[in-house]
């Protein structure tokens, strides 16, 4: 038998972005978006809760604070807080901004710079309160 | 059918391995190593797994969990400085992942009956920073 436990840390950051394919025109663009279509964007506080899986160490934890709060903030928080999704990122030139799209890059951009001995096993984002997506491993 | 119930608790703690350097407690534990302790106001949501009774049409009967809670957990721990007042946390170090696991502990007896179980334990150390905890699993 092992002690397996989910340490969940919540960090937050605000963003621009717009939703708008090439695929459509622009009024499929304005009915299938809605507002999230307005031409010149506008943004949110996101919230991200970042969930990893592990046996507790000899030290009492299944993972380090600070290594985990500084990973997360240099591969996620560093380049996404403060930014206009769609200009800034060049993932989102070929990719719509939505919330689910965000999620796989946050999920993405997380396994790049995964060095903890816990496992990566939930990526959370709140785009409002009223919008959560959730990415899970195995999934 | 899952029920949580929630409480809350207020404690003081220290996060160090008294074996160790001050140096070396900062680098593990932050300024959870500070030595004179720091305290945060506890959230815990507990959550029950069962059948419904089909006479009592419950999982668990709410007040008497509530009762459960208070005495394995809020009474002893509330307004405590856990690393002085509250075994087995003079000898172990008081993460929230080892709290998470000695309520789990303490709750799992409790509320084992023929129609329910302890399904999860989860600890809010802060807004921010939260544990889950659903028991002993079989090694892979």
């Amino acid at each position: 038998m092992e002690d397996l436990l989910q340490v969940t840390s919540r960090y937050r950051f605000a963003a621009a972005h717009r939703l708008d394919t090439p695929a459509l025109t622009p009024e499929e663009n304005r009915k299938l978006y809605g507002k999230c279509n307005n031409p010149f964007g506008h943004g949110h506080d996101y919230i991200l809760d970042v969930t990893v899986d592990g046996s507790i160490d000899a030290n009492g934890l299944v993972v380090n604070r600070e290594a985990f709060d500084s990973l997360v903030r240099s591969s996620v928080i560093d380049k996404l807080d403060h930014k206009n999704l769609n200009v800034d990122l060049t993932e989102f030139r070929s990719e719509v901004a939505t919330t689910e799209n965000l999620a796989m890059l946050v999920r993405d951009y997380l396994v790049a710079a995964w060095t903890l001995p816990a496992k990566l096993v939930r990526v959370r984002i709140s785009e409002t309160e009223r919008n959560t997506f959730v990415w899970e491993a195995g999934q | 059918m899952l029920l949580t119930r929630k409480a809350e608790f207020s404690a003081s703690h220290v996060c160090a391995n008294p074996a160790w350097t001050p140096a070396k407690n900062l680098e593990v534990y932050g300024n959870n190593a500070n030595p004179n302790g720091h305290g945060h106001n506890y959230i815990l949501e507990v959550t029950v797994e069962g059948d419904t009774d089909p006479v009592t049409g419950m999982v668990f009967d709410l007040r008497e969990l509530k009762e459960i809670l208070n005495r394995e957990v809020v009474d002893p721990m509330d307004h405590r400085f856990l690393n002085r007042e509250v075994p087995p946390f003079d000898r172990i170090v008081p993460t929230t992942e080892n709290i998470a696991a000695e309520i789990w502990r303490r709750l799992e007896p409790e509320v084992r009956r023929p129609n329910s179980r302890l399904h999860n334990v989860r600890l809010y150390e802060t807004a921010d920073l939260f544990v889950d905890y659903g028991g002993p699993v079989a090694s892979h």
